[in-house]
């Protein structure tokens, strides 16, 4: 197992603050949108942006690259705002988001978005997305890779089910889904709305290979997906355990920021912690 | 009313004819099945190229969303189930994953409609047409005969972009008339006449013909109309053969109060004043029984387009 440099980590962890300011500025200029999910899911996005993927901005359609589904739709702030860094589009579109005739849509429009590959919102349809990409990848005989995250309420979703049994019938060893497990859905803690654990089980039943890390741990996200790749002849799932709110210590696990924006005085606070406006 | 004299063919033979042709000539082909490959005949498709054919078993969720992760990949993807659980049991899945993306998706629906038969309303979809057709991006296709199936699913395959075909699941009357040259969004005049338009789509096309031939004794010519695209409408034949006719029966095996009936009405409302009627099962859910039966019960026979031919002569004569 290769390990991962300094160097590396030190770079994600940068990326991940810069796509933190951004969607937390993006949310609060919409003035609606997700920031918890958004922020739980960063370090992963950033890993897998700015390490795990193979894509080309300048070609977002290239037929071999590595697939990346947000079936967590609504936490699209902190992938638009990768994708942005990343060279997707111009990182001044991100002011547009939410706004009527904008290329970034409230939940993620693939026909819209250069880089965003599958439309999700509606929850529990991401994972059965990227198992047609994994199914076609292998019909095709091509080699590239296919990432979904999914959010820990997704896991009360039927068709997550459908789609980890199916998953592990087709053997998709290169689909790898990531559980943001930040512990919390809308409605409040998932303990509470709809009780997942054991989760590490459930998937494990599902013929999945199971992997718990630290999702804000870049030395844990690299290593797992490093694993993911050499698992052979089933899928795996990251399940990350995850803070919602990471990063601005008035959202970390507060059930309020789940789908609200910041006002103008929590904005300058959540600024100030990140280090300043983007 | 004596349909003897027709031939009666299956649908789901002629859709599973063409669609292992495609399979044959078109390596972009992927067919997904929930369980009842047997019944809605892809597994004809399986049985030559099982490794594109992906039965993900009673999961109808899923298999809408697998289709288009599939399109999404290049591929040309025909799911295929019952109507009932192709539509509504599915229709968030259908919505964001196909027709907002517009994926390159046909969604081939057997055993729509009350002729089903012994299964009773869980299995009988009286509804499917009206779901399909208020989704953007979506065409909505249902085959008059067999023939005309193969045809259409030949067509579906050319086009891109989402689609849902229904079909029933009984052997339907092979329509001489039909022609060889089916394009979507066209509807096509089977029999031409001057008194009255009688508006057919699926097995009622072949319920307006008969119609027709009965009224000629009554002295009224009527012209048929197969719409076998229900989205989007033909609105220049509509409109043309309702100033033609001056008066419009439509028929269909589907809730008269919002399929293809409904569609013509709001159409002939803004463009043509004429006097309409619409014939198709009333607002009810169906019920186990023989296929003939059920169509006489609820209202799908030539009789009840006679009658209703006659309403509307009535009130075009009151008009004029």
């Amino acid at each position: 197992m290769p390990k991962h440099s300094r160097e590396l980590i030190g770079k994600l962890e940068h990326e991940a603050l810069k796509i933190r300011r951004r969607l937390v500025r993006m949310i609060y200029q919409a003035g609606s949108g997700h920031p918890g999910g958004s922020l739980s899911a960063t370090d992963v996005i950033a890993a897998l942006y700015f390490h795990v993927l193979n894509v080309d901005p300048k070609d977002p359609s290239w037929v071999d690259r590595d697939r990346f589904v947000l079936s967590k739709g609504h936490a699209c702030p902190a992938w638009y705002a990768a994708l942005a860094e990343r060279g997707f589009f111009p990182i001044e579109e991100l002011d547009t988001l939410r706004k009527t005739g904008s290329r970034l849509q409230g939940h993620p429009d693939m026909r819209k978005t250069p880089g965003v590959e599958a439309s999700t919102g509606s929850e529990g349809q991401g994972l059965s997305n990227g198992i047609g990409m994994a199914l076609a990848a292998k019909l095709d005989r091509r080699s590239y890779r296919i990432y979904v995250m999914v959010g820990d309420g997704e896991n009360d979703c039927g068709q997550t089910w459908e789609a980890a049994m199916s998953a592990s019938f087709y053997k998709l060893d290169n689909l790898c889904a990531i559980v943001d497990r930040n512990l919390m859905q809308l409605d409040g803690p998932t303990k509470h709305i709809m009780s997942l654990e054991p989760l590490a089980d459930k998937w494990k039943a599902f013929g999945w290979k199971v992997l718990e890390i630290d999702g804000h741990n870049f030395a844990e996200i690299l290593k797992a997906f490093d694993k993911a790749e050499s698992v052979k002849g089933k899928p795996t799932v990251i399940i990350a355990r995850t803070l919602k709110g990471k990063g601005v210590s008035f959202m970390e696990g507060a059930v309020a920021f789940h789908g609200k924006a910041p006002n103008e005085e929590e904005y300058e606070q959540a600024m100030t912690e990140l280090g300043g406006e983007p | 009313m004596n349909y003897g004299a027709w031939k009666k063919e299956s649908q789901r033979d002629f859709w599973a004819k063409a669609l292992l042709e495609l399979g044959r000539e078109r390596k972009d082909i992927v067919v997904l099945s929930a369980d009842l490959s047997t019944s809605v005949k892809t597994s004809v498709f399986a049985k030559e190229f099982p490794e594109r054919h992906f039965n993900v078993g009673i999961a109808e969720q899923n298999m809408m969303s697998i289709a288009a992760g599939f399109a999404a990949s290049g591929k040309t993807v025909f799911a295929s189930t019952f109507a009932a659980f192709g539509t509504g049991r599915v229709y968030d899945q259908i919505r964001q994953s196909i027709a907002y993306p517009e994926m390159n998706v046909k969604i081939v629906a057997t055993h729509a409609g009350i002729t089903v038969g012994g299964d009773g309303a869980t299995h009988q979809i009286v509804e499917d047409i009206a779901l399909m057709r208020a989704l953007p991006n979506m065409t909505v296709v249902v085959p008059a005969d067999a023939p005309e199936t193969y045809l259409a699913i030949r067509a579906v395959a050319d086009y891109i972009g989402p689609v849902y075909l229904r079909m029933g699941r009984a052997d339907v009357p092979t329509i001489a008339s039909i022609q060889d040259d089916f394009k979507l969004g066209k509807a096509t005049v089977l029999r031409d006449g001057d008194d009255v338009t009688l508006i057919g789509t699926g097995v009622m096309v072949s319920r307006c013909l008969v119609a027709a031939d009965e009224l000629t004794k009554e002295g009224i010519d009527a012209r048929v109309l197969n719409m076998s695209t229900i989205k989007p409408l033909d609105r220049e034949a509509l409109i043309k053969a309702a100033r033609d006719t001056g008066a419009v029966v439509t028929a269909e095996e589907h809730s008269v109060t919002v399929g293809m009936g409904a569609a013509v009405a709001m159409d002939l409302a803004e463009n043509a004043h004429v006097p309409m009627k619409r014939v198709g099962i009333p607002d009810v859910f169906g019920e186990s029984g023989d296929s003939d039966e059920l169509m006489e019960k609820y209202g799908l026979t030539a009789e009840n387009i006679i009658e209703a031919t006659h309403d509307v002569m009535r009130r075009k004569g009151g008009a004029l």
